[in-house]
């Protein structure tokens, strides 16, 4: 058994699918907590998924944990069989990068950063090997994004890279977390890209912002009347570099809401990706961009 | 019949019991830190022990009633008090139109629930009224109560027992050094054995950090990590794990220095190790730490866990029964 299995005191079991992130990692996690969620089983009363591991909420009361722990782990193997292809959705996130407000947040919280002497994206374009911003941006917004987790706070999801390992970015979380994070800042820490959803305390590098609210607690948004999360785990995110002119029409559209975020339906084969994963990243562009 | 709020305290929410079902997208349960406490003063005003009623943090607010009607005060030692008169918590008090409710000072605990006849009837969000200001759900537009807000009161559904009480020998708070029992797990395995025990032994000293998010410590000796190559996406500090889910009352360690218990407005995720959990049973008791006060870290099994759950159960049904 590959998992690691263990309780969160009485009333959570916590799976690690592995150590290590991987989007072979978060296809075991998907199709786990799939299997779980088709089992139907009494007693469990939340499903977590996260990026390489996953989290059973469930009352003790009516299913005792040693049952339980025994249930997940039997469903290991028939998961483990599941293939790992998801339809799911490619989003289009327009980003500011250098933008003025998380510029001037930064500028609060030096003192807390590991080179106070440089902004949060001129580090990490430097710690990561790229000659300059502009080259560091092109990368950033240069292939597609997986959503691995939703969470920490209100609907932020976490992104992961799609490119090979090698050529991924990496960068640690601030020293010390800062108090404040302006809303809808796109963050970066460990191999994580985010979207800060809602305005709060953080610990990530911060490189711009989106005009493009992601979660709406109203439901005022058109894109979010059915729900206040717009993000799910396996969504497919494409950073588009946009200047002040383009964030502040987007903004407006936002306000009278007539904003439309362009999203389109694909299908993800993990053995696709693995097999040819600039020509997976092109034909998803390609399915974003067709109309 | 609403209730006109004068002043609001300090971080004075409106909760119930929470609104599970929406922790997998980093919205958390929520509700009462101390739901013990929650039940009791709801059962003692003849309401659903699930209606929402007011936390108060260290200080109370000055609600004016518009209409007669019963309150229940409960929790910390916060005595109230009608038009200047101090009165008993844990009992059903009648109040008349006009009249004013305030507090004492806090004698001890942290935190005071006060319930009303008939809950209060603010509209739910995501089924519960209770107030989760980050997410801005819940409560009066999402946020603490302020000066001037009128608060709505639901139709009392059964008839409140004026003068009923709970004695104290039936209530439950921490005792001077509190013993929070935790179930070893999770992520416990990165710090070597010398310092989990050590982490066990010491006393802590709950810090100022400490509110509806989460409870942070101070005082103990920094955590002794076991070597190793950071897994890829985890991060560099030894403490760091590929950012994964955090169950309630987890028990995480940023670079080893200060424990942080998570509590019911729980970040639902993040990359710090955990080093267990504390049982479902001593979560109330966490609700009642003033910051300074002394705590200690009880090791346990599953089996003490799942007895001392019981025995909470166990405890709010004989005041079920007392009242009854």
């Amino acid at each position: 058994m590959a998992s690691r299995y263990t309780f969160g005191g009485d009333e959570h079991i916590f799976v690690e699918v592995n150590e290590e992130m991987s989007l072979e990692a978060f296809f075991t996690t998907l199709s786990m907590t799939n299997a779980v969620r088709d089992a139907k089983i009494d007693g469990i009363t939340e499903i977590c998924p996260a990026n390489a591991s996953f989290q059973i909420k469930f009352n003790p009361d009516v299913i005792h944990p040693d049952d339980l722990m025994a249930r997940l782990k039997e469903m290991e193997t028939t998961a483990a069989q599941a293939e790992p292809v998801l339809k799911t959705r490619i989003v289009e996130i327009p980003v500011l990068y250098q933008d003025p407000w998380t510029h001037e947040t930064l500028m609060r919280f030096r003192e807390r950063h590991q080179d106070p002497e440089a902004t949060d994206i001129e580090y990490a374009a430097r710690i990561n090997g790229y000659d300059s911003v502009d080259a560091f941006i092109a990368a950033h917004s240069g292939s597609p994004w997986f959503v691995s987790m939703v969470g920490f706070v209100s609907g932020l999801p976490f992104l992961y890279q799609m490119v090979d390992r090698d050529r991924q970015i990496q960068v640690p979380k601030y020293l010390r977390p800062r108090t404040d994070t302006p809303k809808l800042t796109v963050g970066y820490g460990g191999c994580f890209s985010c979207i800060y959803s809602v305005r709060g305390a953080g610990g990530y590098q911060m490189f711009g912002v989106t005009p493009m609210p992601i979660y709406d607690p109203e439901q005022k948004m058109s894109y979010l009347k059915e729900f206040m999360v717009f993000f799910k785990p396996g969504d497919i995110v494409k950073w588009k570099p946009i200047d002040r002119v383009e964030y502040d029409r987007c903004l407006a559209a936002v306000e009278a809401n007539t904003y439309t975020p362009r999203i389109r339906e694909v299908v993800f084969s993990l053995d696709d990706f693995n097999k040819d994963i600039d020509g997976t990243n092109a034909k998803l562009e390609e399915t974003l961009y067709a109309d | 019949m609403p209730i006109n709020v004068k002043t609001s305290g300090f971080a004075t929410t409106i909760q119930d019991l929470g609104r599970p079902g929406y922790y997998h997208l980093g919205i958390p349960i929520g509700g009462a830190m101390d739901r013990f406490a929650m039940r009791c003063a709801n059962m003692l005003v003849g309401n659903d022990e699930g209606a929402a009623g007011l936390e108060c943090v260290f200080m109370g607010p000055e609600l004016e009633f518009t209409e007669d009607c019963t309150f229940a005060v409960t929790g910390g030692d916060l005595p109230p008090k009608l038009d200047g008169e101090v009165l008993e918590s844990w009992t059903a008090i009648p109040v008349r139109a006009g009249q004013v409710l305030s507090f004492d000072f806090l004698r001890s605990g942290a935190r005071a629930y006060i319930a009303v006849a008939g809950g209060i009837d603010t509209p739910p969000a995501l089924g519960s009224r209770s107030t989760y200001p980050i997410g801005a759900l819940g409560g009066v537009d999402g946020r603490a109560i302020q000066p001037g807000d009128v608060l709505p009161v639901g139709k009392s559904a059964a008839q409140a027992k004026e003068g009923a009480d709970i004695p104290e020998n039936l209530r439950r708070m921490p005792g001077k050094t509190a013993q929070l029992r935790v179930l070893p797990g999770l992520y416990a395995h990165r710090i070597t054995d010398a310092a989990s025990q050590r982490f066990f032994d010491e006393t802590w000293k709950v810090a100022s950090e400490a509110d509806r998010m989460g409870y942070r410590f101070k005082g103990g000796t920094p955590l002794e990590f076991v070597d190793r190559e950071p897994p890829f996406g985890a991060g560099s500090d030894p403490s760091n794990i590929t950012d994964a889910c955090y169950p309630y009352g987890s028990v995480q360690v940023p670079s080893g220095t200060e424990p942080i218990i998570l509590h019911r407005d729980a970040v639902s995720g993040g990359g710090y190790f955990m080093i267990g959990t504390v049982i479902s049973a001593d979560m109330d008791l966490i609700g009642q730490l003033q910051p300074n006060v002394d705590a200690k870290f009880v090791k346990v099994d599953m089996n003490t866990a799942l007895k001392a759950r019981k025995e909470r159960a166990g405890a709010l049904d004989k005041v079920r029964a007392y009242l009854a």
